[in-house]
């Protein structure tokens, strides 16, 4: 099994996929029913793939692992390289689960273009752990990008009313992001002279050359991430993207800016990652901060767990940049809960919008009457998005909160003490439990009032299927994290040490 | 083994009765629950008889966090502070469910309800068990979430959501606290477990550390950081609030979280680390002021309540007050004797105020009461024994702890030490006031409620009656049975509770001068004196006063107006910010003059912008997908040629 191709397999089983339900024909709704079964199913497979990618993944060794290489653009040196570390690894374990999650979750609420939906969501399905496992730039940039056109497509077509401006929006700051990454991509090959991730991680870049291929590499990942102030287009993307569009641009695609930081950033460009941490430092607290207290002022459930998604991320960037185990671990670790809980709040609010169709939390109240199983999951996901521990979400914040805190004013690159970045940051621990509890107590507590809401139902049993992995991930990232940090920590020590291994500054960031 | 069926069968119970609540039926959740927290609480005093005066020992779990040197375990940690603190716990709780199989036998969600209870109980369990500061975060939050469960658990009443969500968010600012003191914690020791901690911070004694921009004392600054989360569990001065808004909850949550157990957790983080605030003497000033203020501010708040629970809710805030500044002045032992007295008769207390909210048909208001001391004999009964507990009659448990915490202040060297003497003997005056009042306008004099009610008032049933029954013997004589926690020596603890060289206050209380010794009890007489005259007497006399009184009666009834302070400061410009941020900020200069101003400026022209913003989307991935491929090919093309 091992010396199969296993990671192009579970990139490109997506497109079988899709291949298949291209093929299917006849009336409406029996190829929707088609169509959705062929996606179920191969969505399933892939998933199964990625868990053998994950069997046959040593945690002992910190370098790339089931490496595939073979030539494609042989003349240019660009080749099909690729191949997983500790950190790919859950992302695209995490990618493949919520893509099945998404068909189940749909199986009911999506009506129209059955068909197309279901290759969209396969062809992100590809595109999603093509990037993840790729490990030649230019491959990584195909897919990276790709990633936005089916994007375009969710928001546009199954979106709502608003969504050719919210997707305008998304087009005009992801493509600025964009072309400033190609042309870092153009300058670093050429001055490295080749297209292999691990080989340009090796390269020396001149200090002054690494300060402008920092920002140009920011201004991408900053805006997918997405970093206060290139964050607005996220709000405007959610409200108007469907459900399942919704799950997968916060579950997966705003993780790719962290990825990027980890796998691009900081151990290509060490230097200029120091100089520059304590800038990236400011703005993550005035994204946790700022976005906060907006969190706190928003009518529209889907716009309040975005601007929430913006603050947890501001807790990945700050993990990232203190180049210290506990962070950089904690910034995974909180990429994957922002991943799951995030994806799972987006469908709760789904739950409700198919229902009575409305995304205004003045249009809920007392839901606990009628739906206790929702009431249930609900309070639990809120809870995990408040950090409480024993769920996910606290892992990762207290490992980024402790790793940030260990920055001290000795250090000469840094000249923010990171305590003060810790207390600042922790702020978001009040401030989350203030809008998440008062979304909670608006939408499900209180009396059942609402005549639209005296019939409500329960979560159906797709629902409820749904749900059910992502709240056993919740609970077992929480009781027993070590199941996930194991086979990050010898690829978090090769990052740590390719961040500490060049250039002059080499310690500026080393510091525990 | 015996600890791990201790701490685990309340959660096994929460489990159950939580997911299989409708299958169960009211009477299997109740059975299953109880049943478990009454294997618990047997474990917790078999425990009691096997490990008090025992060195520490720790039962292993489960690997929990082992990143970048953070190394944690869950894990239990049994000494004789972690023993007693289980039996409390569990002992009182288990009393509590039986109770709740009465009080909520009318509710509609019983399992939930009994769920919700174990859930508290477990995490408590973990709290107090805790080996390192990680573990006891989670039960610290924990309970923080159970007591946001319970609070809210009429949650149709808009008034149970607001005080559950305060509860929660007053309660998450002492755990950022708490959370920068683990952090800080990891920083200095290189690990959070408590043996490394209580090891290695002699060396650190001295040592500075600079944090936040300013540099201090590092040990002071850990203590001072888990104080902050002390204060919010514990509802201390300035994190208080949430604590009298918390008797929306039903009356046995009331009795159990909000007397009894969680919020003592604050008093128990603060004698765990006693060999840190041992050396923090700073820390230790800052906690003798903070402790003694509340006793102070909370009894004259007490004053002039009306509703029946808040007025205990206020006793309890004051009490917990006493026990800080008995940690505060070093005697952490005195500090958790008057935890585990108050504990029960402040549970019995709250129980019986239950008994008579029940037979008042949920009257809550003192005003519309008196005149049910012959309806309700039990009850009375039970009240007088838990009132005389709390105001410290000689004999009763109160009588040993609060006595053994005034001498302590008396003979202590802390800088503050007269400043928490003189004010805790003020608060018992104080406290044994409103106690008296509660007691007379309750049960004596004319029936004020309404002929409906009082031909309604009846004694509980026996399943609420003989809990009542129990704590009332734990009130009596719980003073009599931990008077060995003050011996001098400290051997009683077997080194759970730590005592610097230079601290020999648990000696030094015991030759105060006899006045010293007297004075709890006259106070305790003067105020019970005068609320007999007050109320019994001359009834017209508390009208006379309040109108003699006014602004200081209005600026206690309304509680110091810290409510008022926090909604002016924090709460409504936190909104305003938030209002400015997005519709200033975002919409009004990030979009204006970001996204919108480039596609103003770059679709000039009217027709133009109409067509695009009514066109497919597909023109848009379209456009993308050849700005792309027209991007590779440039690359390639620089890179060929």
């Amino acid at each position: 099994m091992s010396d199969w191709p296993l990671l192009s397999l579970t990139t490109f089983l997506p497109l079988v996929g899709v291949a298949f339900i291209l093929f299917v024909r006849g009336e409406e709704a029996i190829v929707a029913q088609n169509a959705r079964a062929v996606a179920l199913w191969t969505a399933l497979a892939t998933f199964v793939l990625s868990l053998m990618i994950w069997a046959n993944f040593d945690p002992v060794q910190g370098g790339y692992q089931l490496v595939e290489q073979a030539s494609w653009l042989e003349p240019l040196g660009i080749r099909y390289h690729m191949g997983v570390d500790g950190i790919s690894l859950w992302l695209v374990l995490l990618s493949t689960l919520l893509t099945v999650v998404v068909v189940v979750g749909s199986w009911f609420s999506v009506e129209q273009r059955v068909k197309e939906y279901m290759i969209t969501f396969l062809i992100m399905d590809t595109l999603m752990v093509g990037t993840f496992c790729a490990l030649d730039i230019v491959l990584f940039y195909i897919f990276f990008e790709g990633i936005l056109i089916p994007m375009y497509l969710i928001i546009g077509i199954w979106g709502g009313p608003r969504r050719i401006y919210s997707a305008f929006k998304f087009f005009l700051y992801t493509l600025a992001g964009s072309v400033l990454f190609l042309v870092a991509i153009v300058v670093m090959v050429r001055e490295a002279g080749t297209t292999s991730i691990p080989e340009l991680t090796r390269h020396d870049f001149p200090v002054a050359m690494q300060t402008w291929l920092w920002l140009a590499l920011f201004a991408s990942f900053a805006v997918k991430v997405p970093m206060w102030p290139l964050h607005t287009w996220l709000p405007d993307a959610h409200v108007e993207a469907p459900t399942a569009g919704s799950v997968l641009l916060a579950g997966v695609l705003l993780k790719l800016g962290g990825y990027g930081f980890l796998r691009f950033s900081l151990p290509m460009l060490p230097e200029a990652s120091a100089f520059f941490a304590p800038l990236v430092f400011a703005l993550s607290i005035v994204a946790i901060v700022y976005t906060s207290l907006v969190a706190l002022v928003q009518t529209d459930m889907k716009k309040l767990i975005a601007y929430s998604s913006v603050a947890h991320m501001g807790i990945v960037t700050i993990g990232c940049f203190t180049a210290n185990a506990l962070g950089l671990t904690g910034a995974i670790v909180q990429m994957l809960s922002h991943g799951l809980v995030s994806a799972a709040l987006f469908m709760v609010v789904g739950v409700v919008y198919d229902r009575i169709h409305s995304r205004e939390i003045a249009a809920y109240g007392g839901l606990a009457e009628r739906m206790p199983v929702y009431a249930t999951l609900f309070m639990l996901f809120m809870l995990a998005s408040v950090g409480l521990p024993g769920t996910s979400g606290f892992v990762g914040e207290i490992l980024v909160i402790v790793g940030i805190f260990a920055i001290t004013p000795e250090s000469p690159a840094i000249p923010a003490s990171g305590s003060l970045v810790a207390l600042l940051a922790a702020t978001g621990m009040v401030l989350g439990a203030a809008y998440m509890l008062w979304l909670y107590r608006r939408v499900v507590f209180g009396a059942l009032e609402k005549s639209a809401l005296a019939g409500i139902k329960d979560l159906r049993a797709n629902e409820v299927l749904a749900f059910a992995p992502l709240v056993l991930l919740v609970l077992l990232m929480g009781i027993y994290p070590s199941f996930f940090t194991d086979p990050m920590a010898a690829s978090v020590d090769r990052v740590l040490a390719e961040i500490g291994a060049t250039g002059p500054g080499r310690l500026a960031l080393q510091l525990r | 083994m015996l600890h791990l069926i201790l701490v685990f069968s309340p959660a096994l119970g929460a489990l159950l009765a939580g997911l299989f609540g409708r299958r169960l039926g009211d009477r299997g959740a109740q059975l299953v629950t109880c049943g478990l927290m009454v294997v618990s609480a047997t474990c917790s005093v078999i425990g009691l008889f096997l490990y008090l005066g025992d060195p520490a020992f720790k039962v292993p779990v489960l690997r929990w966090v082992d990143v970048g040197g953070l190394e944690v375990d869950w894990a239990l940690r049994v000494d004789t502070l972690s023993t007693v603190m289980m039996f409390v716990v569990s002992f009182v709780s288990c009393f509590i469910h039986i109770y709740s199989i009465g009080y909520m036998a009318h509710d509609p969600s019983v399992p939930r309800f009994m769920s919700y209870l174990s859930l508290f109980t477990f995490m408590m369990l973990m709290l107090v068990t805790s080996d390192n500061l990680l573990q006891l975060y989670f039960g610290w939050e924990g309970v923080g979430v159970a007591s946001y469960l319970l609070i809210g658990f009429w949650y149709t009443r808009p008034s149970a959501c607001a005080a559950a969500i305060k509860a929660f968010i007053v309660n998450r600012v002492g755990d950022f606290g708490l959370a920068l003191g683990v952090a800080l914690c990891f920083l200095l020791f290189d690990s959070i477990q408590y043996d490394v901690i209580f090891t290695e911070a002699g060396a650190h004694a001295g040592k500075t550390v600079t944090v936040f921009g300013i540099t201090a004392d590092a040990l002071t600054l850990v203590a001072l950081l888990l104080f902050v989360g002390a204060m919010g569990k514990s509802a201390q001065l300035g994190l208080h609030t949430w604590l009298p808004d918390a008797m929306e909850g039903p009356t046995p949550v009331s009795a159990l979280i909000h007397a009894a157990t969680m919020v003592t957790a604050g008093v128990f983080l603060v004698a765990r680390f006693s060999p840190v605030y041992e050396l923090a003497p700073t820390a230790l000033a800052v906690v003798t002021v903070v402790g003694a203020s509340t006793a102070f501010f909370a009894a004259t708040v007490g004053l002039t309540q009306f509703d029946i629970k808040r007025v205990i809710a206020y006793s309890t805030c004051s009490q917990l007050g006493y026990m800080f500044f008995a940690c505060g002045v070093g005697a952490y032992a005195a500090g958790i004797f008057h935890l585990m007295t108050h504990a029960f008769f402040k549970a019995l207390l709250f129980l019986g105020a239950g008994s008579v909210i029940h037979a008042m048909s949920d009257e809550q208001d003192m005003r519309r009461m008196g005149g049910l001391a012959d309806k309700i004999k039990i009850t009375w009964a039970m009240m007088w024994i838990g009132t005389l507990a709390l105001v410290g009659f000689p004999g009763t448990a109160g009588f040993f702890s609060k006595d053994a915490i005034l001498e302590a202040a008396w003979a202590s060297h802390n800088a503050f030490h007269l400043y928490a003497f003189w004010l805790g003997l003020l608060a018992a005056v104080l406290t044994a006031f409103y106690s008296g009042r509660l007691m007379f306008m309750t049960f004596y004099g004319e029936p004020r409620a309404d002929h409906h009610v009082m031909e309604h008032v009846h004694e509980s049933p026996p399943v609420m009656t003989v809990p009542l029954g129990v704590l009332a013997l734990g009130a009596l004589f719980a003073g009599w049975l931990g008077k060995g926690m003050l011996d001098a020596e400290g051997a009683w603890w077997g080194g759970a509770i730590l005592t610097g060289p230079d601290n020999h206050v648990l000696h030094a209380m015991h030759e105060v001068p006899f006045l010293v010794k007297l004075a709890p009890t006259l106070a305790m007489a003067t105020g019970l004196g005068l609320s007999w005259l007050f109320y019994v007497k001359s009834p017209d006399l508390p009208e006379r006063t309040v109108a003699a009184l006014r602004p200081l009666h209005t600026f206690l009834f309304n509680k110091w107006y810290f409510d008022e302070l926090y909604d002016r400061l924090f709460v409504r410009p936190a909104l305003a910010l938030g209002r400015i941020f997005w519709q200033g900020g975002d919409v009004g200069i990030i979009d204006r003059f970001g996204p919108d101003g480039v596609a103003r400026t770059a679709l000039a022209g009217g027709a133009r912008t109409v067509q695009l913003q009514t066109g497919y989307l597909y023109h848009y991935a379209f456009a993308m997908l050849i700005g792309v491929v027209l991007l590779v090919g440039l690359y390639l093309f620089l890179l060929g040629g």
